[in-house]
C-alpha cells in the first residue's frame, strides 16, 4: 500500500477472531460465524488480491505482513508520545515540529505520509474529523473508533462542534476557541492534550495512562 | 471562478476557497467553498489526489495549505463563541486571493 495513498472510506475491519467455541472459562458473547454472502467490496478485494499475487505482482506474505503493520497502532502509541511531551519540554517542541520523526525517537513507526500534533492550551480546545472519508492516523492510533466514522460525527463536528463535545462531555466557556481540524487531505492529526493538575510525581507510565484513545482526536480530556 | 491563482501564498494571507466544480475525487468539500479564511500552514507539496485516484501517479507536486476560516464565515446561524473556528488542507489551484 502507497503510503500517501488516502484512506478513503474502508473500514480496514480486521476481526481477530481465533475460531474458539468453546471457551469454557469465561462467559462471553457469542460471535456469529461470518458464513454469509460476501459484500460486493469484499469479493473485489479476494479477487484483485488473488490476481496480484497470480501475477506475481505481491505475496501472500507482503499482504499479511501489511495487515500486521496496520494492527500495530494503538491508541497507547499517541498516549506515550504524549507523556514523554508532558515529562520533556525538547522532545514536546520536536514533536510539534515533526510528529512522525518524534514518533521515530519512541521507536514508533508511523507510515502515514505526514503527522501533525496540534496542541490544546488554555484558550483553544482541538478536536479532529476528517468529512469526507474516515483519515486517522492508523499506524499510530490503531483503527478509528465507530463514531468516528459515523457521517453524524463526520458532518456534526464541524457544523456544532460545542454540541457534540458536550456530547461527550466536554463544555467549554466561549472565552476557550474552539478549533476543528478537518483531516481532508494529506496529513494526519494527533491532538496533544494538557497536562491535568495534580499530575506532579507521576512517571511517564502512569502520565501515559491518563490519555486514552479519545483525548488524542480532543473528544475526551485525559484524567476524567 | 473570478481571478487567478496567486504564485504562492504565505502565512496569514487571505483566501478565497473557490468551487472549481470538478467531478470525481476532490478533497475540497462543498461546505467551505465559497468562504474566505487565512492561510495557517504551508504543508509542502504533494501529488493531486485529483490525478492519483485516477492511477496517474508520480506527476507534478503541488502546494497544499491549511486554511483557517471562521465558524461564523461557515455558518451564518453558528451558535458558539465568536473566536471557534476550523482548519482544513486545500490545494493551491482551489484558493484565490482575497
Amino acid at each position: 500500500m502507497d503510503h500517501s495513498e488516502h484512506d478513503h472510506d474502508h473500514d480496514h475491519d480486521h476481526h481477530h477472531d481465533h475460531g474458539h467455541h468453546d471457551h469454557a472459562h469465561a462467559p462471553h458473547p457469542i460471535r456469529e460465524d461470518d458464513d454469509v454472502a460476501l459484500s460486493h467490496g469484499e469479493a473485489k478485494f479476494l479477487a484483485l488480491k488473488g490476481l496480484l499475487i497470480e501475477k506475481g505482482i505481491v505475496t501472500a506474505d507482503e499482504v499479511r505482513r501489511r495487515l500486521e503493520i496496520n494492527d500495530r497502532g494503538t491508541p497507547h502509541q499517541g498516549a506515550r508520545m504524549v507523556a514523554r511531551a508532558w515529562l520533556d519540554p525538547a522532545f514536546k517542541a520536536r514533536m510539534l515540529k515533526d510528529a512522525k520523526a518524534a514518533a521515530r525517537e519512541l521507536a514508533i513507526e508511523v507510515t502515514e505520509a505526514e503527522l501533525m500534533a496540534i496542541e490544546n492550551t488554555p484558550d483553544c480546545h482541538n478536536l479532529i474529523v476528517c468529512t469526507l472519508c474516515s483519515c486517522y492516523p492508523r499506524s499510530l492510533l490503531g483503527e478509528p473508533p465507530a463514531w468516528y466514522v459515523s457521517k453524524a460525527y463526520r458532518s456534526r463536528a464541524v457544523r456544532e462542534p460545542r454540541k457534540v463535545l458536550r456530547e461527550f462531555g466536554l463544555s467549554f466557556p466561549d472565552s476557550v476557541e474552539v478549533r476543528v481540524h478537518d483531516s481532508n487531505a494529506d496529513l494526519r492529526y494527533v491532538v496533544l492534550p494538557m497536562r491535568p493538575a495534580g499530575t506532579d510525581g507521576l512517571s511517564e507510565a502512569e502520565l501515559a495512562a491518563l490519555v486514552s484513545r479519545d483525548c488524542l482526536v480532543g473528544a475526551a480530556l485525559p484524567g476524567n | 471562478m473570478s481571478g487567478e491563482a496567486a504564485r504562492s501564498y504565505a502565512l496569514g494571507d487571505r483566501v478565497r476557497i473557490v468551487d472549481l466544480g470538478k467531478p470525481g475525487h476532490v478533497r475540497t468539500p462543498i461546505y467551505v467553498r465559497n468562504k474566505v479564511g487565512v492561510i495557517d500552514y504551508c504543508c509542502g507539496n504533494f501529488e493531486n489526489p485529483e490525478n492519483r485516484a485516477y492511477g496517474r501517479v508520480g506527476r507534478e507536486r503541488i502546494p497544499l495549505y491549511r486554511v483557517r476560516l471562521k465558524q461564523r464565515e461557515l455558518w451564518p446561524d453558528y451558535e458558539g463563541a465568536e473566536d471557534d473556528s476550523l482548519v482544513l488542507e486545500i490545494y493551491h489551484h482551489w484558493l484565490r486571493p482575497a
